[in-house]
């Protein structure tokens, strides 16, 4: 583990001269993760959106306890609620903040369940996007010549084509549901990170630890995953936070257009897709309030992202 | 720079082969045409002589050799929906989705260039910072939703623009167009508004990042010593050295904007080609997809390879390292 953190700090701040890090390193008060929170909570932007997310995680994972109605329960829908307008009263006596929809499900309810989903699709397509897509990068920088070249090679193919079409005609191949949507779009986002990944492990595979962990005959995927890998992480975490949100819209733009999540798990898309036909008639709600809870989780997940791209790669443009 | 040319040529033609035999092999997960077009109630017979009529009774291999000699030929197939040559439905389509790109590329520099600059000079003002804050809304909310509210402000809360749909077409050199009456702008304008967001994004960055650039430039304070104006330093001077950039890279986000059609048709129920693909996937209208994806796949090609002749043409360091890896 403190082999761990102190590599880390080589990579936050590469161009610092030796003795300076070493100074940072063996000072036991202040430990890396330490300085990071601290540099963090000097924004008061990043602060909201962080406490943000994490009410929007925690709605998400406790949606039964918190929803007012469970608006997948056909037993407890009365379709004489149907499109009440918000503020109006429920049969069942519950006050539809939001309104209800055609079906006379709950608004709030129904967009509490969809944070549900939205939030797990762009989560956890990330988290397996991320580990694929570093793999190859990281594998890709170590290895260089031919190997190296014919993966950016793909990687540079892939980018070049627009992730909304890819993941379009994937969906449209694989059908709908919630885990080929999450393929889908592991499929359209590893690119980006093999790209991110090797651009850094470049850099890191020239410096004097690799040197010496290959001095020390350690094997091949010690030396990558345990020494190089980790050092490569501070860009790579920056881009998967912002890229969280991208994976939100994009799955919300793909259930709009009728090939993501199926009907019975309605995201956040969903839902506005299905207000769509009665926006025309000037009834605003159903496509407006979980258009408003998916611009908020966005919002929230570009001010962390921001904060951490400033904290963790100083010099990195914005 | 022949040799260049060459293998930029062979590299552009692998891609389109590549990208041929995936489209080709991927249509056959999409789903039996057979189920759509025949009627619920069709027996094995009915079924059997429509597959032998479009030819989906042959082996896999047969048909693949078939439409890539076909393709070579310019015949992608004939729609199962509309029964005339996909390629026809899909250039027939093509004209809207052109003018919209192109009103959205119109709309994302006449708002992105302005705003950019403005957040260039002064980058730390309150105004550059929210107008950066803007671009990053700009790249990360969902397009669609947006045009969801402008749809609602504009069409349904205030009556002063239509929700979708193309304005009256009038033939202009031949081409169907809608940009040249007022009825037909009308239209226009709410989609490419929406089209154009995610772009001006794009636009303002790269324009402050220029206006940034060049202001600490030799040639500006020396425009400043001459005694010009302000507003002549920044209209001449800073304007014409940034948009160098900002062409290069909407040229080349002319392609996504195209792709990006799809979303913003979607939504404006606008008749273009992409409205067309979204349908078709739901009608598992096979050669309308395989034809609109290798349009796709040739124009997003083509404007790469323009790009890429056009760098090795101004910079020779890119044709030298191309020869020698």
């Amino acid at each position: 583990m403190a082999d761990y953190v102190r590599a880390d700090e080589v990579a936050i701040a590469p161009e610092i001269p030796e003795p300076a890090s070493i100074a940072l390193s063996s000072d036991p008060g202040e430990s890396l993760l330490r300085r990071h929170v601290d540099e963090f909570l000097k924004s008061p932007g990043a602060v909201a959106g962080l406490a943000v997310l994490v009410a929007l995680a925690l709605v998400a994972v406790f949606a039964p306890a918190i929803a007012p109605q469970n608006p997948y329960d056909l037993s407890k829908l009365d379709i004489m609620d149907n499109v009440l307008k918000p503020g109006e009263r429920l049969g069942s006596g519950i006050t539809a903040f939001l309104g209800t929809d055609d079906q006379g499900r709950d608004m709030l309810s129904a967009i509490i369940y969809g944070l549900r989903i939205s939030l797990a699709v762009g989560a956890i397509s990330v988290v397996i996007a991320c580990v694929i897509g570093a793999s190859v990068g990281v594998l890709a920088a170590y290895a260089g010549g031919r190997v190296e070249s014919v993966v950016m090679r793909i990687v540079d193919l892939q980018l070049s084509f627009p992730a909304i079409l890819v993941a379009l005609i994937l969906l449209a191949i694989f059908g709908r549901g919630v885990d080929k949507v999450v393929l889908a779009l592991v499929i359209v986002q590893w690119a980006y990170y093999a790209r991110t990944v090797r651009g850094s492990a470049l850099v890191e595979k020239r410096r004097e630890y690799i040197e010496a962990a290959r001095c020390l005959a350690l094997p091949k995927s010690r030396v990558v995953y345990r020494h190089l890998l980790p050092n490569c992480l501070p860009p790579l975490i920056v881009v998967a936070t912002v890229q969280v949100a991208h994976a939100i819209a994009l799955e919300s733009t793909l259930s709009f257009l009728g090939v993501g999540v199926p009907v019975t798990e309605p995201s956040l898309g969903m839902l506005i897709a299905h207000g769509y036909n009665y926006l025309l008639s000037g009834k605003y709600w159903i496509s407006t309030f979980p258009g408003v809870a998916l611009v908020i989780a966005i919002v929230a997940i570009n001010l962390v992202g921001d904060r951490l791209r400033d904290v963790l790669n100083p010099r990195l443009a914005r | 720079m022949l040799v260049y040319l060459i293998r930029r040529l062979g590299q552009s033609l692998l891609v389109v082969a590549v990208m041929a035999t995936l489209v080709f092999v991927a249509m056959f997960a999409v789903g039996d045409p057979i189920d759509i077009l025949a009627s619920p109630d069709a027996d094995q017979i009915e079924r059997d002589a429509i597959a032998k009529r479009l030819g989906l009774d042959r082996p896999l291999w047969e048909q693949f050799g078939l439409f890539v000699w076909r393709a070579l030929h310019g015949d992608l197939g004939r729609s199962f929906v509309y029964n005339v040559p996909a390629v026809d439905v899909i250039l027939q389509r093509l004209p809207a989705t052109l003018e919209l790109a192109l009103v959205g590329l119109v709309f994302s520099i006449t708002i992105g260039i302005p705003l950019g600059v403005l957040a260039g000079l002064k980058p730390y003002s309150w105004l550059g910072r929210s107008i950066m804050s803007g671009s990053i809304l700009g790249f990360s909310l969902p397009n669609f939703w947006i045009g969801l509210m402008l749809i609602l402000l504009f069409a349904v809360e205030l009556r002063i623009l239509p929700a979708g749909g193309r304005g009256p077409v009038v033939s202009v050199l031949g081409i169907p167009t809608a940009a040249f009456s007022l009825e037909g702008l009308r239209h226009l304008i709410l989609p490419a508004l929406t089209l154009a967001l995610y772009k001006s994004a794009l636009v303002i960055r790269i324009a402050r990042a220029g206006t940034r650039e060049v202001m600490l430039q030799d040639y500006i304070r020396f425009a400043r010593a001459k005694g010009l104006s302000r507003s002549r330093i920044i209209f001449v001077h800073v304007l014409k050295n940034i948009m160098i950039p900002v062409v290069t890279v909407l040229g080349l986000e002319l392609g996504s904007m195209i792709a990006f059609a799809v979303v913003t048709e979607t939504v404006f129920a606008y008749p273009g080609m992409g409205k067309l693909l979204i349908d078709s996937i739901n009608r598992l209208d096979r050669p309308i997809i395989v034809a609109y994806l290798m349009m796709t796949v040739v124009i997003f090609v083509i404007i790469n390879l323009i790009v890429d002749l056009l760098y090795a043409a101004i910079d020779p360091r890119v044709r030298l390292a191309e020869a020698k890896g």
